[in-house]
């Protein structure tokens, strides 16, 4: 069982990591061949930067369009940050110089309590996508699915934190095992089974599926264009190679 | 006004959001362009044999060519947040109107054939062959989209809408299946120099009629010239300024705000359109070829500077494309921006006590605004963001003693568009347009109510058009809408600066 995890570990990672770096360069080298912010955009690069800034971490689009929606998404969200920062200590070495910063009580029980903040959210947002008839109109399966999929992985966590505690040192020495191919024994607990097995199939899944809106919103060039197509002109490569650059005299 | 064929909405205090009703718009679809509209635009002249191979290629091709598109089609989360933004679905109950049941036609194909989900597990993500019907479907939907990018104002990723139905009518045109109102309008500006096709001798009329009319009127010799070499400024308008009401009231304003600041100015016959139907089919290529002709007009007049009448998209081809697609405009005065909107040039003008305006001719009215949508969401006034709502206002409110604005969240950015943007404006879609312009009259009946309001000033002469025909299905007068240039020419005292 620890070996097949420690494998599970490896390929997930492995097809994670490779998968999501392609998608990213794929988009970093699709060109955007003309200025297409949403105004009123910012006209300064720091702005830009500010505007990503409140849309990644608030939402602030979000925001004005759904209300509930932003209400579970951004519980999820939040909750889903705090819970990782309080998984690091599972794979940070207790003499690295961060481990303060990870191992102490405010992160530990932020990150204890937002397992439940998450839980709420993910079961708002299924609500909704099942009792909103226009949500549920646009919802495939896989939009259940990933949903539920997450929810599993929160309660099953959710259940090692407040009610079947698990040898968490056990499971910093196998993380840790992991890192430097010293494979080492996997706590026994179903919970912890079923935690880890979906995660790993969460990240197989990444590059593939509509987990890209990470990446994604990051490269969107209604909010990442900065407004100044007046002062300063903006000419893809493609156009310029394709003859369709006037500066060429064509 | 004929007697419709479907069911005119009722209009309510605040627009609802309807339950989501399958189908409703499923008949809706804009006359096929024929071979004469397909073939000046290069594109096939009607639906190839091979069409299927044809787009996923086309797809594939604009996927690699498009930022927008390729991320767009991967990162919707399926959230909701714009199912209940879009005019036409509040409109029509039409759940394929929503902007994410809009943008998944294109997308379940995309799923289909360019990701792994799709090419394997395709119920699962709602993946779909392209077929026949879903090639009708596209030509259906992608064309009950006006591209006012309203969705992707809410949109936590800032999907646009706009790019995923630019892309389908790219795709549709490539394949042989294009719009007959747009190409054959493109065909025309390539042909004669506008969309009207009006030729040059038809302008030379109008124009001269205008000065007439100004000279009877005010006593004026205000003056509306036409190809003038080594004017100052090369106006770039509407062709809809040059005949059509209300549009035309707007075209005299220009004229006496550049003759009362001493500008000397000139339309050209060459590009005597400001409105740029390339963007409304995605065709980088035609709308750089629309573009050109201004650059071309801009060196053969040796003008300094260009600005633009109101027009709404084609303020965004002017304002964020027009360096792209035709600079440098490095042969310009460099003290300006390239190019400006003439709403920037009278707002300065006034700000300078240039002009002078005397708001009390305009007493009989009691006027709100209506942002339209390009200019809204796609471009920018001034240099401050946010100045293309700032500027409108203060001229209507320097050239008005009685104005008001109409709810908040249907003006600004989160503006309705009109019901005929985006290559809509044809009697084929009346429905549609109809159907469509619920959310603004909805909010224009209220200001009515509220505050007696009697007219609506507008900046884009597909505003103009749209509102002209679509008021009376709602009881409204089809005068109640005005150019905002048709206000200053009222107002304008002429004859103080000499």
């Amino acid at each position: 069982m620890s070996y097949l995890f420690a494998i599970l570990f490896y390929v997930s990672l492995g097809i994670f990591a490779v998968g999501l770096a392609l998608k990213i360069r794929q988009y970093w080298n699709t060109p955007a061949p003309l200025k297409i912010p949403t105004t009123p955009a910012p006209t300064t690069q720091a702005g830009v930067v500010f505007r990503m800034f409140r849309e990644v971490v608030f939402f602030e689009s979000l925001f004005r369009a759904a209300k509930w929606t932003w209400i579970f998404g951004w519980m999820f969200h939040l909750g889903l940050a705090l819970a990782f920062v309080r998984h690091l200590r599972y794979v940070v070495s207790s003499d690295a110089f961060v481990w303060p910063l990870i191992n102490n009580w405010l992160v530990q029980f932020a990150g204890q309590y937002a397992s439940l903040m998450m839980l709420v959210g993910l079961l708002g947002l299924l609500g909704r996508r099942i009792l909103v008839d226009r949500v549920r109109y646009i919802s495939a399966p896989s939009d259940y699915l990933m949903l539920i999929l997450i929810i599993i992985i929160t309660v099953s966590g959710i259940m090692m934190s407040f009610v079947a505690p698990i040898d968490i040192v056990g499971l910093k020495a196998f993380m840790t095992g992991l890192m430097v191919l010293d494979w080492q024994e996997l706590p026994s607990s179903v919970f912890l089974i079923i935690h880890l097995g979906l995660v790993a199939v969460l990240a197989i899944i990444f590059p593939f599926s509509k987990l890209l809106h990470a990446p994604g919103v990051f490269f969107s060039p209604t909010r990442n264009q900065v407004d100044n197509p007046r002062e300063k002109r903006h000419i893809s490569d493609w156009a310029k190679n394709s003859g369709l650059d006037s500066a060429d005299g064509v | 006004m004929a007697r419709p064929d479907f069911e005119i909405p009722e209009l309510k205090a605040e627009t609802e959001v309807p339950a989501v009703l399958e189908g409703t718009m499923s008949h809706s679809a804009p006359f096929v362009a024929k071979p004469e509209h397909q073939e000046p635009l290069h594109y096939p002249a009607e639906l190839v044999e091979d069409w299927h191979d044809r787009a996923i290629a086309k797809m594939g091709d604009l996927l690699g060519r498009y930022r927008s598109l390729r991320v767009y089609l991967d990162s919707c989360v399926k959230c909701g947040a714009c199912t209940d933004k879009c005019h036409y679905f509040l409109g029509t109950s039409d759940p394929k109107n929503m902007p994410v049941g809009r943008q998944d036609l294109l997308r379940k194909v995309y799923r289909r054939y360019f990701t792994l989900a799709g090419r394997y597990f395709p119920r699962l993500v709602g993946a779909q062959d392209l077929t026949r019907e879903v090639l009708d479907e596209w030509y259906s939907y992608y064309h009950q989209c006006s591209q006012c990018r309203r969705c992707s104002v809410f949109c936590p990723y800032g999907i646009d809408t706009a790019e995923i139905s630019m892309a389908a009518r790219e795709i549709l045109n490539d394949v042989g299946m294009g719009q007959k109102y747009c190409n054959e309008i493109i065909a025309k500006v390539f042909r004669i120099g506008n969309n009207l096709g009006l030729p040059e001798p038809a302008l030379v009329d109008t124009l001269e009629g205008l000065e007439e009319d100004v000279l009877e009127e005010d006593g004026v010799e205000v003056k509306y010239p036409l190809d003038e070499k080594g004017a100052e400024v090369l106006l770039v308008t509407p062709s809809a300024d040059f005949f059509a009401e209300p549009h035309v009231d707007g075209l005299i304003g220009y004229g006496k705000v550049f003759h009362e600041a001493g500008i000397s100015w000139t339309l050209s016959s060459h590009a005597s359109e400001a409105a740029n139907f390339g963007l409304f089919i995605g065709s980088y290529e035609n709308m750089r070829n629309v573009s050109m002709r201004i650059r071309e007009a801009a060196l053969d007049l040796g003008v300094k500077r260009i600005v633009f009448g109101e027009c709404g998209h084609a303020w965004r081809v002017a304002y964020s494309f027009l360096n792209t697609l035709a600079g440098p405009f490095d042969f310009l005065d460099p003290d300006y921006p390239v190019p400006q909107h003439i709403l920037e040039v009278t707002h300065d003008l006034i700000k300078r006590d240039a002009i002078k305006l005397d708001p009390s001719a305009n007493d009989d009215m009691i006027v709100t605004f209506h942002d339209s949508c390009n200019i809204a969401r796609a471009t920018r006034m001034g240099n401050m963001p946010g100045g293309q709502f700032v500027i409108p206002r203060d001229v209507i409110r320097a050239a008005v003693n009685n104005f008001v604005d109409m709810a908040p969240e249907t003006t600004h950015d989160a503006t309705f568009c009109c019901g005929g943007g985006g290559g809509l404006l044809t009697d084929d879609l009346m429905e549609l347009r109809v159907k469509g312009a619920v959310p603004r009259v909805d909010a224009l009946r209220r200001v009515i109510e509220d505050h007696g309001v009697t007219h609506m000033a507008a900046i884009c002469a597909i505003c103009k058009s749209q509102f002209t025909k679509v008021l009376p299905y709602y009881g409204m007068g089809m005068d109640m809408i005005v150019s905002v240039h048709q206000l200053v020419s009222n107002a304008i005292v002429l004859g103080t600066r000499h």
